[in-house]
């Protein structure tokens, strides 16, 4: 099994007509991902590459009984964007733009919280998700991703989850579902929300996760693992080394005030039991070890 | 983007926060003839990104035409941890009779904004609270609600500032929280928010972080971008529109997306080598955006070697290799280079940079390999 999404999950491309939307979408489709309609507007009626463009989100959603949407709109667009797709009825949306306002984030995490609990976002500011060999949805590189399991990924940063599904895939080591929960302030999609779907996830037996410095959702999640995963976990925190005070290219990377330091985290997450890595290559090493002895 | 103080009250006043009247300068003549303006006594005030000014030198009351040139004189020039002062800024002074602070920021964990209100102002709020952390009032606030007077009054209340500050603090933290979500700021704060001897409050100093991404709903906000603290090498990177953050070291770095810039800076450290800088150029590393990157960094005089590092995810191994390649026909790099890449067709496109190896351009199997062989080479 996998968590989130699977072969059988129809995915909406808000901004397909795009040229990221386009490009993406197109790869996604060639992955296997069911790749059902895009939106847009001014081009309803038309199609990109043979997949229907409807005007609304509620119009795509009628025609095709899709679940799953993801949004490639530029930043202005994306809060408008989430919540047509939670207003129509979208149970997961995947937001990959970056570059959206901290504001507009915690405005629309909040408003999905109130008035469409049942609608998950993921992201902005994410590479998206792979279930490896059922669906694809965002900009990862489908073939650098093993299926099968028994691991589970979730992290923070883009080119380290990458970097994760690659040293696994050199391993031989299978994948169930890889989350890229994004490197912004307040994503949809927290440390936690994945940990607790891959502890209930059958196949998925043990738990890579990459975090970096900023914030404390890595000390939450080393909770969480302490109090709620039979699951072994192995871990990876980017920054050791960052200087107080800088955003390290992502916005919600930034120790301020003496918080959210790599070496906390690491620590928090040492001291609930989890693996961790001095860098990725050992992340990867600690998850063969434990792969190894399930 | 951080304001300077007295950006921040030109922004404080745009939302009708009652801020002292004042204006800013570079010139000594200019200091006397604003503080002549805005009437005697003034407090002359460096402007920079730091804290601490006032241990520094950096802010001095003037009775006087006299004593405000003095002031203005000593203090622009002045290096306050680093920062040389280019600007003053000369306001009336307020008679204090006490001390608070205000703050509006987001609380990542709660995903709520956060409002700190206390009684104890004028001193570092981290300090209060950790000797004393009674002595802030908080409010968490849900962005889709807002903030409402009815729970403002009560956070007030929470925070048992004096009773003749009431009213004043409520009109000043609604306008505050109002500047707060419709300017975009990750961050404003007032400290010290005084009381008055006659019964005003007032914002004394200002603190406010705009979010960068925001700028597109609010074109004024590149104003700020030239008092943006950078050092040289940011500056350049910056114009070229590079994700780039100075260190101290001498390997510079470069590498694809900002979660493997880190974890390659940190690399260099494991290894007993210094980085001198962080450096993402994003997934596509093309060869306009690696000529780039390898001239900043081969304009930092204290680099003694270069590690690239480029996993291929979507960007093909050839595509990066080409873009190398190419970039290094365009800029003559003084430093030797290592090159890790991996990923998608990663065989191929060392293939395409094999020829092109020699003692100024190396390959390495993996990252701690090639981070050990630019460190190594960093020192000589």
């Amino acid at each position: 099994m996998s968590i989130f999404v699977d072969e059988t999950t129809k995915v909406v491309y808000q901004g397909l007509t795009g040229s990221q939307g386009r490009y993406y979408g197109l790869l996604n489709r060639d992955y296997g991902t069911k790749v059902v309609a895009g939106t847009n507007p001014k081009k309803a009626g038309t199609d990109v590459d043979g997949i229907p463009v409807y005007a609304t989100m509620a119009e795509a959603k009628d025609a095709t009984g899709a679940t799953a949407s993801c949004i490639f709109i530029p930043a202005p667009g994306v809060k408008s964007a989430v919540i047509e797709a939670a207003e129509a009825g979208f149970e997961f949306v995947v937001a990959i733009t970056e570059g959206v306002p901290a504001h507009d984030e915690a405005w629309f995490y909040n408003k999905l919280k109130s008035d469409y609990p049942d609608t998950r976002l993921l992201g902005p500011n994410c590479p998206g998700i792979i279930s490896p060999g059922k669906a694809n949805i965002g900009i990862t590189a489908g073939h650098i991703a093993k299926p099968g399991g028994p691991v589970g990924i979730v992290s923070r940063s883009g080119t380290l989850t990458y970097q994760a599904l690659y040293e696994l895939q050199q391993k031989e080591i299978g994948v169930t579902t890889c989350v890229g929960i994004g490197g912004d302030p307040v994503p949809g999609t927290s440390f936690i929300d994945c940990l607790e779907a891959f502890e209930a996830d059958p196949e998925t037996k043990a738990v890579m996760m990459i975090g970096e410095i900023g914030g404390s959702a890595e000390e939450e999640a080393a909770q969480f693992i302490s109090d709620h995963m039979t699951k072994p976990v192995s871990s990876y925190i980017a920054g050791v080394t960052a200087p107080p005070g800088k955003k390290m290219g992502h916005a919600g990377a930034i120790v301020s005030g003496g918080k959210g330091t790599a070496e906390a985290k690491m620590e928090a997450l040492r001291d609930a039991g989890a693996l961790v890595g001095e860098n990725p290559t050992e992340a990867g090493e600690l998850m063969a070890e434990i792969v190894a002895t399930l | 983007m951080d304001l300077l103080e007295y950006q921040g009250k030109q922004f404080f006043a745009r939302y009708g926060i009652p801020v002292s009247d004042g204006e800013a300068t570079s010139d000594t003549e200019e200091a006397v003839a604003i503080a002549e303006r805005v009437g005697y006594p003034v407090v002359v005030k460096a402007q920079v990104h730091t804290g601490g000014r006032g241990k520094a030198g950096g802010v001095k009351l003037a009775e006087n035409a006299d004593e405000c040139r003095v002031h203005a004189t000593n203090i622009l020039g002045l290096d306050i941890k680093g920062h040389v002062v280019e600007i003053i800024w000369i306001e009336h002074a307020s008679d204090i009779a006490e001390e608070y602070y205000a703050s509006f920021t987001l609380d990542r964990a709660a995903k709520l904004h956060l409002g700190m209100l206390s009684a104890e102002g004028g001193v570092e709020i981290e300090t209060v609270a950790e000797e004393n952390p009674d002595a802030i009032a908080r409010i968490h606030i849900n962005p889709v609600v807002g903030l409402t007077e009815e729970a403002c009054r009560e956070w007030v209340a929470a925070a048992e500032l004096n009773p003749k500050a009431t009213e004043g603090a409520v009109d000043i933290l609604m306008k505050l929280y109002t500047a707060y979500t419709e300017g975009d700021a990750d961050l404003v704060e007032i400290n010290p928010l005084i009381l008055k001897p006659t019964g005003e409050v007032h914002a004394l100093d200002a603190k406010v972080s705009l979010d960068g991404n925001a700028t597109y709903e609010h074109p004024d906000y590149e104003q700020y971008d030239a008092t943006q603290p950078r050092d040289e090498r940011e500056a350049a990177a910056h114009e070229k529109g590079l994700q780039y953050v100075g260190l101290d070291g001498t390997v510079g770095v470069i590498a694809n997306g900002a979660g493997l810039a880190m974890s390659t800076v940190d690399v260099v450290n494991q290894v007993g080598g210094a980085p001198a800088n962080f450096l993402d150029i994003g997934g596509g590393a093309n060869a306009d955006v690696m000529a780039g990157a390898l001239e900043v960094i081969n304009n930092d005089p204290s680099v003694q070697a270069i590690f690239i590092n480029i996993f291929g995810g979507i960007t093909r191994g050839e595509e990066v290799a080409n873009g190398i390649i190419e970039a290094m026909g365009r800029v003559t790099i003084d430093p030797p280079i290592v090159i890790r890449l991996d990923g998608t067709n990663a065989d191929e496109g060392r293939a395409l940079l094999e020829p092109h190896l020699n003692d100024k351009l190396m390959m390495a199997d993996n990252m701690l390999d090639a981070a050990r062989k630019a460190v190594e080479l960093a020192k000589g």
